[in-house]
């Protein structure tokens, strides 16, 4: 109940899906959380504030950590969750889906990570989870854009990680399978089966499933654990 | 040496270094090549056609492959080989500086998977090879535009497998380790020797080592060879 006391969090994309079930489980382990999003969370986390975020815009960024510091004197930990899909493939993807899920997916984690540097190499301690995919790793047909930019998050995690390990700050990548979440919930119902069918556990992962890998490498549990990925997919990835 | 003998073929970057040499072998090998780069290509051989062509731009790529219509009626292989890279580390890396390598390592990239798959799926044949680096797979401190970029490569390529599989088009990643080329040749002896003391061979590898990939990876003899990432780098990734 307690493993994250004292220690003060963003969570980007919190308002729903994987996010805010992160929000929600860091808040019941005794983290202060921001839920950075576009959208309020509702109904609201118990014990969570929420900031409006964009996180492809990089003076909102500042302004949410100079915020974040004026409140509470320290970052301890970034969740870069926030994210978009697009299900065109490479011969079709568009210029403008191409550079908007990029612009999300992958910008927007530099972004963030660059943010949250701030104050974390100069505390010389902090922990920054980014979530990638399955589709981060394996080859899929259809969303090239959501590919790429998925693929780049993992070479930037360890790139950051090998950076700043030296400096306290420990960067790690999740990697979910299928999760039942609003993103996934608009998708093709044979889509989502065709994907469920291939997982070995044979159902798909609640966001809360994947909010338990963050607690973990948000926790001083993991103080080992830097440039890594922690796969939760059910043994998608695996097969 | 693989016959090639009326393939056509499309180098991006192949002004110097990888890209030169693999022009050049493909040329060697009896493909008609089309060699670009945003740099003077006056050395490369009378037999290979020049360009100019700055990658990141969509309309330059359509001309491109427009005039490789024209001449020859078909595009069986390209190569997008075309990079730049960037030194600075997360913390410190400018949005613009950002944006300039995304543009060239990974957006370049998509636009030529994109315009090349426009002739090879009517055609129902073709071979990509995308040149990404160790730093695709592994990672070192600093370089972080390049490193996501990179990531960012092998995914896509990936994508483009699968995706493209059953039209009977392969692609494929080769993942250089230290090479010398102008490129490496101008970072600091500090950066090339931490290189080469992290490779177990010891030694650096030449252009044409990659070449010889490349030649392989478009050849018949690879045809059942798709969405495989090939280090050609003396052992670094091994470790």
């Amino acid at each position: 109940m307690d493993r994250l006391t004292g220690k003060v969090a963003v969570v980007t994309g919190g308002a729903m899906g994987i996010g805010r079930a992160t929000a929600d489980l860091f808040a019941e382990q005794g983290a202060t959380v921001v839920v950075a999003d576009l959208v309020e969370p509702d109904p609201a986390p118990p014990g969570t504030a929420h900031a409006r975020l964009d996180v492809t815009d990089e003076d909102a960024w500042d302004r949410l950590i100079d915020e974040v510091l004026a409140d509470h004197g320290r970052l301890d930990i970034l969740v870069n969750n926030a994210g978009v899909i697009d299900y065109a493939g490479i011969a079709e993807v568009t210029a403008e889906d191409w550079e908007r899920v990029l612009g999300v997916d992958q910008t927007g984690v530099f972004l963030g990570m660059r943010a949250a540097l701030r104050p974390m190499l100069a505390q010389r301690s902090g922990s920054i989870i980014n979530l990638s995919s399955a589709w981060g790793v394996v080859g899929s047909e259809g969303v090239a854009a959501y590919q790429a930019a998925k693929g780049a998050v993992r070479g930037l995690t360890r790139n950051a990680a090998v950076s700043y390990a030296r400096s306290g700050v420990r960067v790690n990548t999740v990697i979910p399978g299928w999760v039942s979440t609003p993103l996934t919930d608009r998708q093709p119902a044979e889509k989502n089966a065709e994907v469920v069918a291939l997982t070995p556990l044979g159902y798909g992962a609640q966001p809360r499933d994947i909010a338990w890998g963050c607690v973990y490498l948000a926790a001083d549990e993991s103080r080992y654990v830097t440039g890594s990925e922690l796969v939760i997919d059910g043994g998608l990835l695996a097969r | 040496m693989d016959d090639l003998t009326g393939r056509v073929a499309l180098v991006t970057g192949a002004a110097q270094g990888i890209g030169h040499a693999v022009a050049t072998a493909l040329a060697d090998a009896g493909a008609a090549v089309t060699a670009t780069d945003v740099r003077d290509q006056s050395d490369l051989g009378d037999h290979i056609r020049t360009r100019s062509h700055d990658v990141t731009d969509a309309a330059q790529w359509t001309a491109v492959v427009d005039e490789i219509e024209a001449e020859h009626g078909r595009l069986d292989i390209l190569v997008n080989n075309a990079g730049v890279s960037g030194y600075d580390h997360l913390h410190e890396l400018s949005l613009k500086e950002w944006h300039r390598i995304v543009g060239v390592n990974q957006t370049g990239v998509l636009l030529g998977m994109r315009q090349a798959l426009r002739l090879m799926r009517p055609q129902r044949s073709g071979a990509i090879v995308n040149i990404a680096s160790i730093c695709g797979a592994a990672s070192v401190a600093g370089v972080a535009a390049y490193h996501a970029s990179k990531h960012a490569v092998l995914t896509m390529t990936k994508n483009a497998a699968v995706s493209y599989a059953r039209e009977g088009i392969r692609a494929n990643a080769v993942l250089p380790g230290w090479i010398r080329t102008p490129l490496t040749v101008g970072q600091t002896d500090e950066l090339n020797a931490a290189f080469l003391d992290a490779t177990p061979m010891g030694t650096g590898g030449e252009p044409t080592d990659i070449a010889d990939a490349v030649c392989f990876l478009v050849s018949d003899r690879a045809r059942f060879v798709t969405g495989v990432d090939l280090p050609v780098d003396g052992g670094y990734l091994a470790r």
